[in-house]
């Protein structure tokens, strides 16, 4: 691998970062990272063990495909199953699991459902099939958001009418209110998405951090990041502080990505969303603008409603309030696998259990 | 979903109207749309997610942030050494 200042794989400083937590450590503390490809690189790189005892990592909702409402897996369902549809999606996206089916069960009785790696390849599957209607199933948090916007606007721009999108996309400031005013709430402070905040910036977070008094550090992914988000976060907890902090300074500034943020509002308005396993979040989701309204799928095709079933087993939802860790739940690994899986966070590249299991935590 | 590669632009370019960039992850070159990084130029790092690129790397928050962490690496060297002469 080619060096570049993007590698910051260094055992031996991830080991400095992980003795001045041991030092300056005094107490017990809970922190939650909030986004799940934080947990699986955690898991990955076994940071969880190099923690002095008193530090625990809380595992966040950030993982958009397991939060995605069961009501919206139904509908792109039932939207895949049409005949004149080529239902796009990410790949991690095939295996959740609806009341009964999912995405690639619908692909095995014949639906032309497709994976692509960017909104953009589904744009050019409308353009090159013009009899078809192509569905953008568009989840995913802000990070993703204008990668969707971008492409409905050019969609809008070259006159593109068989595409549409399913709308799904949700909002991290939301979620971490929720969290916080839950009284289960045991989080302590926040290690801030960095991918997220590489779009939005971290200004939204300052009155967060303001109103439950607690610090917030906009973290990365690496070994080293991760390192020392959570040691800036341990510092402010020792201190008593409660700021907003940026470990990730690299990829992100205080406003971020502000052309980002004009295409996605230009696009997009905040509505109430459902999230998977939380409930319905006040403002916490994307819908489409009154002017881009005709690329919303919901209104192109007649759906029936179906009624919701959630495993009884599963218990996704605690998991993915902070509230239980995956090893809690009496299905893991038996009747929820990643091949099997009950819930969402059993499927994802980002979803807590999957990483549980795919790096052999064992009960503690 | 949220995951970003940072790859280093090789190529600007201008397909369908739409601004693009040939993007390098360590020896994979792949088109990736800039339309959200419009100053980007020839040899930045980008951090790319689901085909765009969403912010250019900063190399002296970079070069920073590394100073601060190898500062912190001797420091507790120092410590390590001292407690061991202790």
């Amino acid at each position: 691998m080619t060096e570049s200042p993007t590698n910051l794989r260094d055992a031996s400083l991830t080991k400095a970062i992980m003795a001045e937590i041991r030092r300056i450590t005094t107490q017990a503390w809970n922190i939650m990272e909030i986004c799940g490809g934080q947990t699986h690189a955690i898991m990955q790189y076994g940071l969880d063990q190099l923690l002095p005892p008193e530090i625990t990592l809380i595992h966040g909702p950030g993982c958009p495909v397991c939060v995605t409402s069961l009501q919206a897996i139904e509908q792109g369902l039932q939207i895949a199953c049409q005949n004149e549809v080529i239902f796009t999606t990410f790949g991690d996206m095939l295996r959740v699991p609806g009341n009964q089916a999912d995405l690639f069960s619908a692909r095995s009785q014949g639906a032309d459902v497709r994976v692509v790696y960017s909104p953009l390849d589904s744009l050019k599957i409308a353009n090159a099939n013009p009899d078809k209607q192509v569905v953008f199933f568009a989840i995913g948090f802000e990070t993703t958001a204008p990668t969707i916007a971008s492409t409905i606007l050019t969609a809008s721009k070259s006159g593109i009418d068989n595409f549409s999108i399913l709308p799904a996309n949700v909002l991290v400031p939301p979620a971490m209110h929720t969290i916080l005013s839950n009284p289960a709430n045991r989080v302590q402070g926040f290690l801030a998405a960095g991918h997220v905040c590489a779009v939005m910036g971290y200004h939204e977070y300052l009155p967060i951090a303001e109103q439950y008094q607690i610090p917030i550090v906009v973290t990365g992914f690496e070994p080293v990041d991760l390192a020392a988000g959570i040691l800036m976060t341990v510092q402010q907890l020792e201190s008593g502080q409660h700021q907003v902090a940026n470990a990730y300074p690299r990829f992100v500034t205080r406003e971020g990505n502000q052309v980002a943020q004009q295409i996605i509002s230009q696009v997009f308005e905040p509505v109430d969303r459902q999230w998977r396993g939380i409930g319905t979040i006040p403002l916490s989701g994307l819908g489409l603008r009154p002017e881009y309204a005709n690329f919303n799928a919901l209104s192109r095709f007649e759906l029936s409603e179906t009624p919701l079933n959630e495993s009884p087993l599963c218990i996704a939802g605690k998991v993915l309030s902070g509230v239980a860790k995956p090893l809690d739940c009496p299905a893991f690994g038996k009747d929820c696998t990643p091949t099997h899986p009950l819930g969402a966070p059993m499927v994802s590249s980002e979803g807590a259990c999957a990483a549980y299991y795919r790096y052999h935590r064992t009960r503690e | 979903m949220c995951l970003g590669i940072p790859g280093k632009v090789t190529k600007i370019y201008e397909q369908d109207s739409t601004s693009m960039a040939s993007v390098d992850f360590d020896g994979v070159e792949q088109a990736i749309c800039i339309a959200t990084t419009p100053e980007v130029v020839l040899g930045q790092y980008v951090l790319v997610h689901a085909g765009f690129a969403l912010n250019v790397l900063s190399d002296t928050e970079a070069e920073e942030t590394l100073k601060i962490l190898r500062d912190l690496q001797e420091f507790n060297n120092r410590l390590t050494e001292e407690d061991q002469t202790k």
